[in-house]
Parts: structure tokens; sequence; C-alpha cells
């Protein structure tokens, strides 16, 4: 029998995002009490004042930072796809976040082992994804982000059509 | 300490040192921080009558008790706060993005910086550890240019600049301070005092957490807050943005045109905050911590002008457009990215441009004295080449590049009546001749001609007063907007979400009890915000300004609106302008002369200041 992928990760919509960093602080204030975007399992990426998305983790299919870590420290739930870092076993050498495409795995200022987004867990629902003030931010699926590409594509190919059969299914 | 740092950093430019003060509780509760502190500061550390550009002025940075928090618009303001070069009174400036919270960070709520280093510099302030690195192959870049340099010098691409532009280097008493490569420190020419102190940049990165006292509560406020400001409150930023104001302005025949000759615009519909948003802005983006987002990012796609990228507001696209008479949003587009390449103030820059285009209408300055440039009203490429001498003191924009005061001073033949200024700072972009209260608001501005002082404009256009009557009871409505604008500037908030805080002090009350633990209430809040403006006022008299300098551009008081319509014939008298000023002061409790009252000092629990200003 043929799967969906059904593991759900965050994505941000580069319309939207304006880069204001509130998924930033909310995520290190939920997970670590305090202000402060170095903590946080989600970062802004601004290449110049048009171009702003955050970025966190992907959820890879055969994760490159699991596969990077030479003391087991990483593995992925078979169920969600979420990272679990084993902290005891972690010794902070790196060579996930050099693995990683997405920088989505990061380096704990303080703690010095590696940590990465778990979609609050402990919450049930991300915290970015609630506070983002553009609703940039969704959970999703790779299936449905193709679908929604597909849409848009479709979309724009046949503008004028899709104009004209809005305006006609008015009453 | 909750919210506060608690750490003032000392910067000794002249012999590289460098030291750590803790701050004044004291100060923290009287001044709340921003701009209020930053001048209790600057008046501790200053002697009376320095030039602005001698070694001895310092220039603090500062930001406030909510920066790196997450509160909506508050978690990222700074504020600089020197004397003058063009008022040479107390100067301020506030700029938001992302800079104000990395200071944070890094543990300091103001920084001081005395002195002048031997050869250009840049502060890299990196937490606990202060350098100044040689900044020589820096000189000449623009503010965004010199923030990618230093990224990349030190290499990490997080790190927070504000930075001067080629024109801050050259003294340009227009020049301002730019972070985030689009948010300026405009008004009052500070960029020029930190060019004169031989720094080109301040670098920041801060590792530290924030915390606040109440978290629990205060992500409770927070969560409210993004919800106002989702709200009617802010929906004008959001939507068209401050170019929203063209179109109101003209109606009511209060936008200063073509250097106040006339209060209209026959061009405004081409210059619209509507065709602006149609045409040109390509993305809407927000500072740090933001949860309204307004600033309008545009782009030039066609034309002479082509691929021009940069912010806009209504003050710039004013002063670069209807004020030069020039319809062209392309135009005043690429103006608005030269301003911010070379590091001046848009509207500084703008007045100036008109009122070199007055002179040159007026046979004051020929085509020969303008480098060729044929400078009519309304030529939008002579608007653009006129800034681009200005941002590079290039031979007529040398004797612009001061602003329109210095430059009315050195081209003589009566054009200091035409030039648009109040305490030296170029004017804004509403008719004073028409807005009595705002008049008023302009005129005792403690940082010259200046809107965000006190948005006393709200109730003329508002239509909640006549606004074309002078009349008492204008003091009382000035005093109660500035003393809440200068909280507004000392907490540091974004003046665009002032309209989510319904009950205004009260809220604001709040907000800093939950972040810093210190009891606050609404009344001594109020107090503080009338602190401020006491301390603003015994600066500038200690520098010499007085009531004589509480008064209005030339035009403003002699040259009645000539445009029919609801405003024509308007102008602000002589006799208007005392009656204004004696309202105010009363209102203030200051004597005639607009000298705070020792009894006032004291109740504001600065007495001891009426002796340091005596000095």
């Amino acid at each position: 029998m043929v799967k969906i992928h059904e593991r759900k990760f965050i994505s941000a919509d580069p319309d939207k995002c304006v880069g204001c960093q509130v998924c930033e602080y909310i995520c290190s204030v939920t997970k670590e009490r305090a202000f402060n975007p170095l903590k946080s399992r989600i970062r802004v990426v601004r290449i110049n004042q048009l171009i702003n998305l955050s970025v966190t983790c992907r959820l890879c299919e055969n994760p490159p930072c699991v596969a990077a870590c030479p003391r087991d420290a990483l593995t992925q739930s078979e169920d969600t796809g979420v990272i679990t870092v084993d902290k005891d076993k972690c010794n902070g050498c790196g060579w996930c976040i050099e693995a990683c495409d997405y920088g989505a795995i990061m380096l704990h200022p303080e703690n010095k082992v590696v940590y990465v987004c778990d979609l609050c867990k402990e919450k049930g629902e991300p915290q970015c994804v609630k506070w983002c003030p553009e609703e940039a931010l969704e959970v999703t699926t790779s299936d449905v982000l193709a679908q929604k590409a597909r849409i848009t594509a479709v979309r724009k190919l046949f503008q004028e059509a899709v104009r004209e059969t809005t305006k006609s299914s008015k009453p | 300490m909750f919210g506060y740092a608690g750490r003032v950093l000392h910067v000794d430019l002249t012999s590289g040192k460098t030291h750590i003060e803790p701050l004044n509780e004291d100060y923290a509760r009287k001044y709340i921080g921003g701009i209020g502190l930053g001048m209790r500061l600057w008046l501790d550390n200053s002697r009376a009558g320095m030039d602005p550009f001698s070694p001895e002025n310092p220039l603090i940075l500062a930001n406030g008790p909510i920066s790196g928090t997450m509160w909506p618009t508050g978690g990222n303001g700074h504020a600089f706060v020197s004397k003058s070069p063009q008022s040479y009174g107390i100067g301020e400036a506030k700029a938001h993005g992302s800079f104000g919270t990395e200071l944070k960070r890094a543990g300091y709520d103001a920084v001081v910086l005395k002195g002048k280093a031997e050869r250009p510099v840049y502060v890299w302030i990196d937490d606990d550890s202060v350098q100044l690195l040689d900044a020589s192959h820096m000189m000449g870049k623009s503010p965004s240019e010199t923030e990618d340099a230093i990224r990349e010098e030190l290499g990490d691409y997080y790190i927070r600049v504000a930075s001067i532009g080629v024109a801050g280097e050259k003294l340009s008493r227009m020049a301002c301070i730019i972070n985030d490569k689009t948010r300026a420190a405009g008004r009052t020419g500070l960029g020029a005092v930190m060019g004169s102190k031989n720094v080109k940049a301040i670098a920041v990165r801060g590792t530290r957490d924030i915390t606040v006292a109440k978290l629990d509560e205060f992500m409770e406020y927070v969560k409210e807050f993004h919800e106002r400001m989702k709200g009617p409150a802010t929906q004008k930023y959001r939507t068209l943005g401050t170019p929203e104001n063209v179109l109101v302005h003209n109606s009511l025949s209060c936008m200063p045109t073509r250097n106040y000759n006339n209060s209209r615009f026959e061009g405004a519909e081409k210059v619209s905050g509507e065709n602006l948003n149609e045409k040109f802005v390509a993305k809407i983006i927000g500072c740090s911590s933001c949860a309204m987002r307004c600033e309008h990012m545009c782009v030039v796609s066609e034309g002479p002008y082509k691929n021009t990228m940069t912010r806009m507001e209504y003050e710039t696209l004013w002063a670069l457009g209807p004020y030069c008479g020039v319809d062209r949003l392309d135009a005043i587009t690429k103006g608005m990215e030269l301003t911010n390449y070379y590091g001046i103030d848009t509207i500084s820059a703008g007045v100036t441009v008109g009122f070199a285009m007055d002179c040159y209408e007026r046979g004051i300055l020929t085509q020969k004295e303008l480098d060729g440039i044929d400078a009519k009203f309304g030529n939008a490429e002579a608007m653009v080449q006129l800034v681009e001498k200005i941002g590079k003191r290039e031979g007529i924009g040398d004797v612009l590049a001061d602003g329109a005061k210095c430059a009315a001073q050195k081209i003589g033949k009566g054009s200091e009546k035409l030039a648009a200024t109040i305490k030296g700072v170029e004017t804004t972009g509403y008719d004073l001749r028409c807005l009595k209260t705002a008049a008023l608001g302009f005129a005792v501005s403690f940082r010259g001609a200046d809107h965000n002082r006190h948005g006393a404009y709200a109730f003329d256009v508002k239509g909640k007063v006549n606004r074309l009557t002078a009349e008492k009871g204008r003091g009382k409505l000035v005093r109660d907007m500035e003393d809440t604008y200068n909280l507004i500037d000392s907490f540091i908030v974004c003046k665009f979400s002032r309209g989510t805080y319904y009950k205004e002090l009260p809220d604001m009350a709040k907000l800093y009890t939950l972040v810093t633990g210190f009891n606050m209430t609404p009344e001594e809040l109020k107090l503080a915000g009338e602190r401020i403006q006491n301390i603003a006022r015994l600066i500038n008299l200690r520098e010499g300004l007085s009531r004589k300098d509480d008064t209005l551009p030339y035009k403003v008081m002699h040259e009645p609106i000539p445009d029919e319509g609801p405003s024509k014939g308007a102008f602000v008298s002589q006799e208007e302008l005392d009656l204004l000023l004696d309202d105010y002061y009363e209102a203030r409790g200051w004597n005639r002369e607009g000298v705070p009252t020792p009894e006032k000092l004291k109740e504001l629990g600065i007495d001891d200041l009426l002796e340091t200003v005596k000095k």
C-alpha cells in the first residue's frame, strides 16, 4: 500500500513573512522562559528588505543530522519525524550542524548540546505558528505544500478564465 | 533588575578606555529610558556652551526598559541624544529595527561616547568586550555597505550596526545615523556629531537572556496587544501607511508646497499614498518584535530610476515631492534612496532642496551657482541631483549640506526669509499657518521643528479644535501630548502603536510594572513625562535658547496662504504666537520667559537641576 507523506513540519510563506522575529521571541520564551533569539529553534533570515523567511527543522526523510552523529545522540520519531536529542550522549561536536542544509539544528549557548524544533510537543501546538502576527507560518505536510503550489501555478496559467468563472458564479 | 540591563557603558574615544557604571535606579524610575535617560546622562556628562562638534560633547545611545522583550513595537527601539549642531540645544533622534534590542542583550541600557578617536574607528560591543576597531577602510561607504562590511569582517551575519554615511563623515549638519539598512535616527544632525568623533559605526552583538519581572502576566498582556494591533488603531500604518496623509493634507490645504509658497499641491493625486501603494510598494516589512508592520518597501520598476529600492513614508515623500513641487514618485523614491545612501535626514534634505529651488526662482541663486542645475520647482531630476550633491557635499551641495538655515546665512540676499526652520531644524509636512495647535507644538518643540514631539496636529486635522484660530487652552493640549510623547520615546515604543494604548497612562504604567517589577502608577508616569520635558527645557536654557527661539518660520508668520479653499489667508501673527506661548508656559508652570519655576522643579523632584543650569 502506498502511504502519503504525513509528517507535519513548520513552513513559512515568503510572501507573508515580514521578518519581525516574533517567532524567535515566542520560541525562546516558551522553551527557555527568556527572550533571546539565540535560543530560538526557529530563525529569521533577511536577505534584503524584500526577502524575509523564517527557517526551522523540515523533519527530513532520512535526516542527515541523525546520520552524521557519531555518538547516536540523535533519533527521529517514526510517527512524527521530530528529531530528539539525547543530552547525555551529545557532546556538542557540531557534525549534525554541518550536515543540516537549513541551519535548523544549533548548539545551545549554555547547555552546549544541540537543540532543534520539536513542534512544541508539550504545548500541543507550535507556539510560533500560533503567535505569528502575519499568519505566515503553518504546520503542514509536503503533500499539502505541493498541492498548493500546483493550484497557484494553474491559477496563474488561467488567470483570465478563473476571473471569468468567479464572476459568473456570483448571483 | 528586570527590564533594565542595569549598566551604562562609558567609552572614552580619545584614550580608548572604557568602563561600566551601574544604572542609577533613581534615574530609571524618573527618566524611564530612551530620550529621558539619554538627556539626563548627557547633562551629567557635559558642560554649558560646548560646540556640538567638540570632543567633549557626549553622544549618548540609550534603549528603554522594554527593549529586548517581545513587547510589540517596544522591543526594538533606541535613541541617540547629544547637543545638536542644528539647534545648538538638545538633539535627539530615535530609530527602530533590531539594533536597540541587540544592545540590551549585550547588557547595556545606555552608552556614553566621549572624546574623539585619533583616526576613524568603529565601536565593537561584543557583550562585555568593547573595542575600538579601525574603520579607515570603511570611510566613504554608505550605512548599508558599512553594515555589510562589518559583518563580513567580524564573521557574524547577525551583528547589528548603526553607522553614518559620507554626510556624517563630512559633518553635514543634517546627517543621520542609520541602522538595519533603512532605519534612521534622522533629526537634529546627530550623524555629524558621530562623525566629529571619528566614529563610523557602532556594531553590537548581545547574547544575554532578557527577562521580565512577571513573565506570565506580561505574556498575557503581549497577547492582548497583538490583538489590539490588528484593530483600527493601527490600520493606517498596515495599509496605505503614512503616505495616506498626502490626500488628507491636500484636501485640508495644509500641505506645505514649493517651499511654503502654497499649501496645496496640484500634483497630489500623482504622489498619493494610494498611487504609491498601487505602483511602487513591493513589500511591507516589520521591525524586531513588531506585531503590526509598517515599513513600506518601494521598488521602481521602470524609467531612469529603475531598480531603486527604498522605504517610503509621508514625510520623505512630502519633503522630496510636493515641497519641491515634484510630482514623480520614481524620482522621490530615488531621492529617498540617496538620502539613505549618504546618510542624511530626508526631511531636512527635501526642505533644503525646496529652499534652494525657491532661491533660484527668485533669482537669489543663479543656475551657475547651482552647478548648472535648472532648479525650477517641479524639476524632478534637479531635485535628485541636488540631494546627491548635498550627500556628497560637492559644489552647491557644500553650501546646502548644513541645512536651510546655515545655507541662508551663507547665501544672504534675504534668503533667510525663505528658510523654513525652527531652532535651525527644518520643518515637516504640516502647513503651520492653518494648523494653529500644531504651530504651538512646533514652536516649543525642544528639538526644533517637529511633529513627533507632540502630535498636536491631530487636534487640528481631525477637527477637534478650530484649526484656524489661536486661542487659550491649546497650551494644555500641547503640554499633555508632549508628556505622552516623551514617555513613548523613553520606553521606547513605536509612535505608530500609540493608538493601541487605549487607556494611555494606565496601560503604560501596567506595562512598566510587569517588565521592571517597580510598581509604577499612572500619576508617577505622568510626572515622568513632564519631568523629561522640563529637563529638555533646562538644557536648552543652559545652552542659551529662550522664548525668542520658540518661534516659527518667517513665511508662516508673514505670508498668508494664497490658495483658494478652506485655509485661504491663514497665517500666524506675532500676537497669536505670543498668546499661544503665554498659554503654554502657564500650563507648564513656567514663567513668562519660558523658564521652569523652582516650585515646578521641586514638584518634579529635580530642583537640584536649577543650580546646574544657572552655572
